[in-house]
């Protein structure tokens, strides 16, 4: 606390740095919340350029623009980078801008430390995409890793373990600010349970984050030393076990779906009442709802493994266990539209993304819990049912929350309001895409298409063509996104400080753009 | 918010489908063809049509609120934020309905896991890029591969019918026999997936997993190995022939004869022609994958065998490598229980003077029984 008053006192009193040097030493939490997003926004792009690649050689069968080892670089690459490189940032970047704000604190606890878990990141982003140009090319290991194939590779194997390694102590340290900010800087008055939701949803997701991150940098060390040192940990002729690595894994990233989801279901908690002008139906159901949540995925890792030839015990714990999260996941969506029932709404693209966010991402629940039952996922898993699902979760759920997100509080972040008609086409080109790319692909997966193929049997060709018209859809739409952002920053309608009309909240409270120091005087919450 | 009510239809029509008419289109489940399949998809069905039920009442309540409950017609927000009723029972209503569908589900499980009082035993191995079968009763033993033409893949000749789904050699069961499955891999995970018959199974190199399938109609079923398992993964399906008790005894009865003639080719001395003719065969059949076809490898994953060292240096060298693989952690593995000396002869001899590599000498199946002797003796001296 006392570190966080002092570092601000400092720069009360003493001119910044500006230009380049600004934005390499600063330890405001705004400027690092818009660098994650930023880097975020620009690793979309990167990964999604790949997702466009991988359609394309899928428009028909035959190989056609890339060799194999090459499709599964770019399947793997697209993966990881979406998931450490975008999701997981933007989210952080929400956190770092809105946890003080929400909070009324002046900053994150760790100022300085903000600044490493940030700079870490380019660092892990240079290393894997630099890897395309070392001798056989980048990881082609799917972003799962499993041995032995990942034991195969060549030099870029071993510094994607090291990006891995350096992603995951920004995590920590990213998570140690969150946890410290939340739990010692609110507003006096601003008790636990009266938090928003979204620095609820950080909450949890941060000790997640401590919880895995260590666990997913031991796998990979072991995945480091059995590769370069001689260990056996996952090799059997040494007395290993290849499958003691995806309980590892999967101990680490089953809870980590759950931190690309649980702050996006705090955005859209923050969003719905909002425009609906009525608070959140069930706040501390929703709160219970998290938690459990969180509880529960970890003890249901295994379900991503029920074809590795589980005893009937293990198989029946994890399909029970694993069903069970149908059920806070079910309250979350019911008070969600509870909220909206009886409101009195207007449909501006934050909202608008939300309720997309709300209807698409049940879809993807449903398909879990289908996944959920043991003997109907050892037809469906690897296939591109699993790709439907995993997508509907996270492009539907994840980035349409981020979307939100950052239509909701843009105007608060730069002052200026975003384009109205830009932002609603962004959406509906990005709902129609996004159907068009993933639906289809519920039934290529029924019909029995494995996933990470480069090349397909006839059967599959027109659900795939389909795929890829929408890919390109959603693809290029993003670059309105793009326009509707920098459009932004650079001017327009000034925005009032309490933006919407709805919206509750003390970073409502700051005038828009929110200075650069906010909160020199904590204000007190009734 | 139209796409949704489509969505809706389509997830409607995909139940629909399944009450077999329809099942024959590539959009739903395979038709089963066992006992384990067909309760997959009927519980596949159940499922399905909870989700459409909930689906339909959950988002017709948000959409009337989406249209009655908005500001531009009118309509003020009520404040009401809680309801502790509601909430328990929304709570316990999924919760018993999930009860519901674990009964069924657990039931198929312990179904599926119950592998005992087999009629036959198949060992099925998973190598990069091929799949190895293990007949225990009746002693047949061969490999399978994909049967695709490169020119189909690479665009420039017609694709069949079945294309990526061919294989040189299918597996062959009887129809209405409980054939139980041993499966396990040589060098990466692969995994065993044939649709029809309700089998997915990872094999696991030095684990063996089973799983069994009792196939109740004749007939060709396809599927492909569902596991990443490096460069080839898209190019390793697998063919089972689901055929009568007599057609199976015929079938074993010709394996039999032609393990008979491969045994004795062991035993000859072939011509360097002759050994070069069947060596390009062998090598497309295994090398080509990763060598390529013209000896080029790809630069920077697998080497090219047009000059390099191996191909071109001591011929022990080469044979030692064809037999027991490249470096470890490299994907070239050792091919001494898959190809026979015959075949391995053939091949060091084919790659010794195909392209530029005009060695002149040539590789015997008396010299490739000798080298495996001598590994034999040594490897007790390596551990
Ligand atoms: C333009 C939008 C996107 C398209 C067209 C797209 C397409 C694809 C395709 C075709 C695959 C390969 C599936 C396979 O062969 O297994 C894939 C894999 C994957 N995608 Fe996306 N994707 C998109 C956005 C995203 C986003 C936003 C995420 C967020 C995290 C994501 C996460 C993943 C993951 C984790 C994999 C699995 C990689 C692996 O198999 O190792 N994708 N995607
Ligand atoms: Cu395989």
């Amino acid at each position: 606390m006392s570190d966080a008053a002092h570092a601000h006192d400092e720069h009360g009193h003493h001119a910044h740095p500006t230009g380049l040097m600004r934005w390499l030493t600063t330890t405001n939490h705004k400027d690092i919340g818009s660098l994650y997003l930023f880097f975020a926004l620009i690793m979309l792009f990167m990964a999604g350029s790949m997702a466009l690649l991988i359609r394309a050689e899928l428009f028909k069968p035959g190989l056609q623009l890339m060799h194999p080892d090459f499709f599964n670089q770019l399947t793997t690459m697209h993966g990881l980078i979406m998931i450490f490189g975008v999701i997981m940032p933007a989210f952080s970047g929400f956190a770092n801008w809105q946890v003080p704000l929400m909070l009324g604190a002046p900053d994150m606890a760790f100022p300085r430390m903000n600044n490493w878990a940030f700079w870490l990141l380019p660092v892990a982003g240079v290393m894997l995409l630099g890897s395309f140009w070392l001798p056989g090319g980048a990881v082609a290991g799917g972003w799962t890793m499993y041995p032995p194939l990942f034991i195969q590779g060549g030099v870029s194997y071993d510094l994607t373990i090291l990006a891995v390694h350096i992603m995951g102590l920004s995590s920590i340290m990213g998570s140690i600010n969150i946890i410290t900010t939340i739990l010692n800087m609110r507003a006096p008055g601003l008790t636990l349970m009266k938090m928003p939701l979204f620095c609820w949803t950080w909450l949890i997701t941060a000790y997640l984050l401590i919880a895995t991150m260590p666990v997913l940098a031991g796998a990979v060390t072991m995945l480091l030393t059995d590769r370069n040192f001689g260990t056996h940990f996952f090799n059997a002729a040494g007395g290993g076990d290849p499958v003691m690595f995806q309980h590892i894994f999967w101990f680490f990233a089953h809870p980590e779906v759950y931190i690309l989801i649980l702050p996006a279901f705090g955005i859209v908690s923050q969003v719905i009442p909002t425009f609906a002008r009525k608070p959140l139906f069930g706040y501390a159901s929703m709160v219970y709802a998290t938690a459990s949540i969180a509880i529960l995925s970890f003890i249901v890792w295994a379900h991503h493994m029920f074809t590795v030839g589980m005893p009937v015990a293990g198989q029946l714990f994890f399909m029970f266990s694993t069903m069970l999260i149908a059920v806070p996941t079910g309250v979350k969506v019911f008070n969600w539209v509870a909220t909206m029932w009886k409101g009195s709404m207007t449909f501006e693209t934050p909202m608008l993304f939300a309720i997309a966010f709300v209807c698409l991402f049940t879809i993807g629940g449903f398909s879990g819990l289908v996944l959920a039952m043991a003997p109907v996922d050892i037809q469906l898993q690897d296939t591109y049912y699993v790709v439907a699902h995993f997508h509907y979760v996270l492009v539907s759920g994840a980035l349409f929350s981020i979307f939100a997100g950052i239509y909701y509080w843009l105007p608060k972040w730069t002052g200026h309001m975003y384009s109205e008609t830009l932002g609603k086409t962004h959406f509906w080109l990005s709902v129609i895409g996004m159907n068009i790319v993933f639906f289809p692909m519920h039934f290529l997966g029924l019909a029995g298409m494995p996933r990470r193929i480069p090349d397909y049997a006839l059967q599959f060709t027109e659900f795939n063509q389909i795929a890829t018209v929408g890919a390109f859809i959603f693809g290029f739409s993003q670059l309105i996104f793009l326009t509707v952002v920098l459009k932004t920053i650079k001017g327009g309608a000034k925005a009032s400080d309490r933006v919407w009309e709805g919206a509750e909240g003390l970073e409502w409270t700051v005038p828009s753009p929110a200075p650069y120091h906010t909160f020199e005087t904590a204000p007190v919450v009734k | 918010m139209k796409s949704m009510w489509q969505r809706a239809a389509l997830v409607g029509m995909m139940g629909a489908a399944s009450q077999s008419a329809l099942a024959d289109y590539a959009y739903n489940l395979q038709p089963p063809v066992s006992e384990v399949a067909r309760d997959i998809f009927h519980l596949h069905n159940l499922i399905m049509m909870v989700c459409i039920g909930i689906f339909i009442v959950v988002f017709a309540t948000m959409f009337y609120s989406l249209v009655k409950h908005r500001k531009s017609s009118g309509h003020q927000a009520a404040h009401f934020h809680e309801n502790t009723t509601v909430e328990i029972i929304w709570t316990v209503i999924p919760f018993i309905i999930l009860v519901g569908m674990a009964y069924p589900a657990a039931k198929v499980v312990i179904e599926m896991k119950d592998t005992s009082n087999p009629d036959m035993t198949v060992k099925i191995t998973g190598y990069q890029w091929k799949w190895g079968y293990d007949y225990l009763n009746d002693g047949v033993h061969f490999y399978s591969t994909l049967a695709t033409p490169r020119e189909q893949i690479n665009g420039t000749a017609e694709k069949d019918p079945h294309y990526l789904l061919e294989v040189d050699n299918p597996m062959v069961v009887p129809v209405g026999k409980r054939v139980r499955l041993l499966v396990t891999a040589n060098d990466v995970i692969h995994s065993w997936w044939v649709p029809a018959v309700g089998v997915k199974q990872d094999g696991i190199p030095g684990f063996i997993r089973d799983a069994w399938f009792k196939a109740d109609k004749i007939g060709t079923y396809r599927g492909q190995c569902a596991e990443l398992c490096g460069k080839d993964h898209g190019f390793m399906p697998i063919v089972v022939k689901v055929v009568s008790e007599d057609d199976y005894r015929a079938w074993v009865a010709k394996q039999k004869g032609s393990a008979q003639a491969a045994a004795a080719d062991n035993g000859k001395t072939f011509s360097r022609d002759e050994l070069v003719e069947r060596g390009e065969k062998v090598f497309q059949a295994n090398c080509a994958a990763c060598h390529q076809a013209n000896g080029m490898g790809i630069p920077g994953t697998f080497p090219a065998l047009n000059g390099s060292k191996v191909a071109t240096g001591p011929i022990a060298a080469h044979i030692g490598i064809v037999l027991h693989g490249g470096r470890p952690g490299t994907a070239m593995v050792g091919f001494a229980d898959r190809l026979s000396d015959a075949e391995i002869a053939a091949v060091v001899t084919y790659e010794r003077n195909a392209w530029n590599n005009k060695m002149g000498d040539a590789a015997q199946p008396a010299d490739i029984a000798a080298a495996r002797g001598a590994v034999v003796a040594a490897a007790p001296a390596a551990q």
